[in-house]
């Protein structure tokens, strides 16, 4: 796949140097200054360049499309998500059709209207209708998005918490995450980061009632179809919770908590049963294959065969290991749920150990 | 106002007898004189930008091949490249002063730095700046602001790697990150020495522009370029100040323990002591400026974009009067908009709302910039001259980063994108590339006007056009694609989620296409370089141009006319006008009508 890329691109490129070449050639006569300037052979020859190029920017973007088109985001696995990618398309659409006209005029009259001896331009120098009609089409286009986008976004945004939303707190810190429960009442207890001391990571103030039942745990579990209201708390430096499959990200900012809440529609079994992760998973598991054989043969380790999970990634630069800052989310049944919660040791249990 | 300008004419004229034995010092190094000045800042430029773009070249390699071994690493980077293996923290110094170089250095200084300080008096008609003193000052600040940047490289614990942004906790803690130890100092007395810089510059450019343009020459007569340089110098003026307060305040943070932007921090097993302050107001002051600097670096472009177009086209640019009046609204609202950069950074999701609305507000004066390009065009007679080719490339590449800006300005779509790849390519493309374009269509076309009628050359500029073009959606179209898949930027590698291990090979591609743009960089090195000491020289007026720079003599005096400054009688864009009965142009056979001439018996008075 790579090599036949690179062959793709060695050949535009000497496509590119060879078009290049001959306009080097074909101009390429006496030395004065005037002859700097653009010859009627140039402008031909620039002309059909500018025609080629947008073929070249319509190709580049349905090869893009047609090649990467199914490396991007699985369905959203989020109530909101669903909205974001309706907006997002319907933007998408329009911006497509804006581009292929506009892309497609700027180049056309570059070509049609190149310079030739004798040709006379039209002194065209205003035309107060026209610039009415495309300062008024934009205005339409955008109101239109703009509130719809605004709806989306105070949907999302505006959290109510009468639905009861499951409270975790999503703790950040260099370069890891760890997530808290409410426990039984579903009230984190107060917490400050003067109060970190020994197992008591999070610096939960130990004294708070509602912080007894508290469970603080390394891999975030999710109850499919129940709300969650996530708080956000960093200990160091910002950092930004990012679960892309559920098109979700708030930042972890120190000294504030910070919240973003939505609703878990899919459990991972589910999702990796999806069409659109079988094949991805299958495709990254050959490329893992070939990638293997290589390291095999020097003598290291075979990559495992990777399986599909929820992601929650550090999405704001928080330093030299920010690449790999990464949670494990679980979303699964009301059942399985309730059965992992009760396993897991309250803040209480783990201070008296 | 031009009577004052007379004065001031007369004044530097007769001074011209007595005071003319420079000195090397005084002509090359110390020089006061605004054309010496611009080539200075182009020079230092391209010089930063060089270092820049090399630096983008190592990360894109580290981005494709992060398995590989590269000695290229141990060669460049000494002991963060040891065995050919790039470490995490150089990874993220590299970007940090990719950014910083490229935003401001190269598209800040040298751009407008350069066009500003060749244009304004030269199209105005004005013997130089307000106050040479001033601009030789703002030169030198720049450069000395260029070294210390330069030298911060070389720090023991590398330097600043917090991102441009340089967003605390993280810039403030050299436990959080080495970089952010003297590196991190070095970076911020650069730049508060850029922006002084920047500032004296600044309003140079405005006082020269309201107060020394040539009897004549009414606002409504500016060419577009000087209408770019001078509102962008306003923009500099009113958003400069606040990163500079934001930076005091963070040295304040980092030095003198006050807690502008610290609270509640345990880091390296201790509990700092800082308390009350907030990481988002450093995000306000900084975008305060970070987004009208994305104008300070388009506007300028955009201006010699409307020049170049028009004078190549031999067609006055389409719709003038829109033309400012959407640089002005870009202006205003560039001001208004910063918040749609902390979409997600915990402020007031209603904040959120409005500055989603100004967000999509500025599209609509940018979308009728580009139509009013695309109708400059029409019926024109193109002269395809390199200068030409790059301002068409930057409309290409406006369109196509301004398009996705809209998704990118919604706070709903924001959320889900927002410090993905989607954002580095969707700004690269509308002020990196764009910019870059502009400034290089500059270059082209007033190369002639810096060097004495020395002409670069035209097919070595095609052939860096052509390549630059392709190399650059190849680079940026691809980006946008891992970008939708979820890609966190600023990732050292992506091999710590077998996620993404498919997008590997869009990596390799942008790589490939970064290297191939990159080469064709050293071809307009070369060019610049050759044609400066060997370029063939042309005609006063290569491109046959309205404008009043092309009457200055080709010689570069101090004074930039050696007779009376020429007054000024038309608009700048009386290209192929015609004479009454539409027989033939204003003046027969030749298709531009120069700003110096009168208005004659034979054509129609235009509202200009």
């Amino acid at each position: 796949m790579t090599a036949f890329l690179v062959v793709l691109v060695l050949i535009l490129f000497g496509v590119a140097v060879w078009q290049m070449g001959k306009i080097f050639q074909l101009s390429k006569v006496k030395g004065e200054g005037e002859h700097q300037v653009a010859s009627e052979k140039d402008n031909n020859i620039n002309g059909y360049l500018m025609l080629m190029f947008v073929v070249f920017i319509y190709v580049i973007c349905i090869v893009s499309f047609w090649k990467w088109g199914k490396v991007m985001l699985p369905e959203s696995a989020s109530e909101h998500g669903v909205g974001i990618d309706q907006l997002w398309l319907i933007s998408m659409i329009i911006i497509f059709i804006v581009g292929i006209i506009t892309q497609w005029l700027l180049h056309y009259f570059a070509f049609k209207y190149r310079g030739k001896k004798g040709l006379r331009a039209t002194f065209y120098a205003d035309n107060d209708k026209l610039e009415f009609i495309w300062t008024i089409i934009p205005v339409i286009v955008l109101a239109g998005l703009i509130i719809y986008g605004l709806f989306t976004w105070t949907d999302i945004m505006n959290i109510d918490t009468e639905d009861d939303p499951l409270v975790v707190e999503l703790y950040a810190y260099q370069f890891d995450w760890r997530a808290r429960y409410g426990g039984d009442d579903n009230t984190l207890g107060e917490a400050n980061v003067r109060l970190i001391e020994g197992v008591n990571q999070l610096g939960v103030d130990a004294s708070d009632p509602n912080a007894q039942d508290d469970i603080i745990v390394n891999e975030l579990h999710l109850p499919v179809g129940r709300k969650i209201l996530f708080k956000m708390r960093s200990q160091d430096v910002l950092h930004s919770a990012y679960m892309p499959h559920f098109r979700a990200q708030m930042n972890c900012v120190p000294g504030m908590i910070t919240q973003f809440a939505f609703t878990p529609t899919k459990t991972t079994l589910e999702m990796r049963e999806s069409e659109e992760i079988v094949n991805k998973v299958k495709r990254i598991n050959e490329i893992r294959r070939e990638n293997s054989v290589a390291l095999v043969a020097a003598g290291d380790e075979a990559l495992e065969p990777y399986e599909f999970d929820y992601l929650l990634l550090c999405n704001k630069i928080c330093g030299n290991t920010h690449y790999n800052m990464q949670m494990k989310i679980i979303v699964e049944t009301q059942e399985e749920y309730d059965a992992w919660i009760a396993e897991q040791a309250t803040l209480a249990q783990t201070l008296a150990q | 106002m031009s009577a004052h300008a007379e004065d001031h004419a007369v004044d530097h004229h007769d001074d011209h007898g007595h005071h003319h034995k420079e000195t090397f010092v005084t002509k090359y190094i110390f020089s006061q004189d605004h054309k010496m000045i611009s080539k200075q800042y182009l020079i230092t430029g391209l010089f930063m930008g060089i270092i820049g773009i090399a630096m983008s070249l190592l990360f894109r390699l580290q981005l494709a091949w992060p398995d590989k071994e590269f000695t290229i690493y141990e060669v460049l980077l000494g002991k963060w490249g040891e065995g050919g293996v790039m470490d995490p923290s150089v990874y993220l110094a590299l970007v940090t002063i990719h950014g910083t170089i490229m935003v401001f250095f190269v598209l800040t200084a040298g751009l407008s730095g350069t066009f500003s300080n060749l244009l304004i008096p030269l199209q105005i008609g004005a013997r130089d700046m307000a106050s040479g003193f001033l601009n030789m000052i703002s030169y030198w600040l720049f450069f000395l602001s260029s070294i210390i940047m330069v030298l911060s490289l070389f720090v023991e614990a590398g330097p600043a790697s917090a991102g441009w942004t340089i967003y605390p906790p993280l810039s403030a803690l050299p436990q959080a990150i080495p970089g952010s130890g003297a590196g991190m100092t070095l970076w911020l007395v650069s730049m508060a020495i850029f922006i002084a810089s920047s500032l004296l510059g600044s309003l140079n450019y405005i006082v020269t522009v309201i107060n020394l343009r040539t009897k004549g020459m009414s606002m409504t007569r500016l060419p577009l370029t000087i209408w770019a340089f001078f509102i962008t110098a306003v923009i500099g003026v009113v958003s400069f100040p606040v990163l500079l307060s934001a930076a005091l305040m963070l040295i304040m943070d980092r030095s003198f323990g006050t807690s502008f932007f610290l609270s509640d921090i345990y880091i390296a097993g201790e509990v700092l002591h800082n308390q009350g302050g907030s990481p988002v107001l450093f995000e306000h002051l900084f975008w305060f400026l970070g987004h009208p600097e994305v104008y300070i670096v388009l506007l300028p472009a955009l201006g010699i974009t409307s020049e170049v177009i028009a004078t190549n086209a031999r067609k006055p640019i389409f719709g003038y009067r829109a033309m400012v009046a959407s640089i002005l609204a870009i202006a205003f609202l560039s001001t208004i908009v910063w918040g749609h950069h902390m979409f997600i950074s915990g402020m007031n999701p209603f904040l959120g709302s409005v500055f989603t609305f100004t967000t999509l507000l500025i599209a609509i004066p940018s979308a009728v910039k580009a139509f009013n390009y695309i109708t400059t065009l029409w019926k024109g007679n193109l002269q395809l001259n390199p200068a030409m080719l790059f301002s068409i490339g930057l409309v290409s590449t406006f369109i196509t980063g301004g398009l996705t800006g809209i998704l990118l300005g919604d706070s709903a779509l924001d959320i889900n994108v927002h410090d993905t790849y989607f954002v580095v390519a969707h700004f690269h493309l509308v002020m990196g590339i764009s910019a870059l374009y502009g400034l290089f269509a500059g270059v082209y076309h007033w190369f002639p006007k810096m060097f004495e009628s020395r002409m670069m050359n035209k097919n070595l500029g095609y052939v860096h056009f052509w390549v630059t073009a392709i190399g650059a959606y190849g680079v940026f179209f691809p980006m946008h694609f891992i970008g939708m898949a979820g890609l966190p930027r600023r990732y050292y590698t992506n091999t710590a989620f077998p996620y993404f291990d498919d997008l590997t090979d869009v990596n390799v591609v942008i790589t490939i296409f970064a290297f191939i743009a990159g080469a064709a960089q050293l071809v307009f090195l070369y060019n610049f370089i050759h044609s400066m000491f060997y370029g063939k020289k042309g005609p006063q007026n290569p491109w046959k141009s309205t404008t009043l720079e092309w009457t200055a003599p080709i010689k570069h005096i101090h004074g930039n006319w050696d007779g009376p400054i020429p007054h000024v009688y038309r608009w700048a864009y009386d290209y192929s006008k015609l004479n009454k009965d539409e027989s033939d142009y204003v003046i027969p056979g030749q298709d531009y009508t120069p700003q110096t001439l009168p208005l004659q018996d034979n054509e129609e008075e235009m509202h200009h």
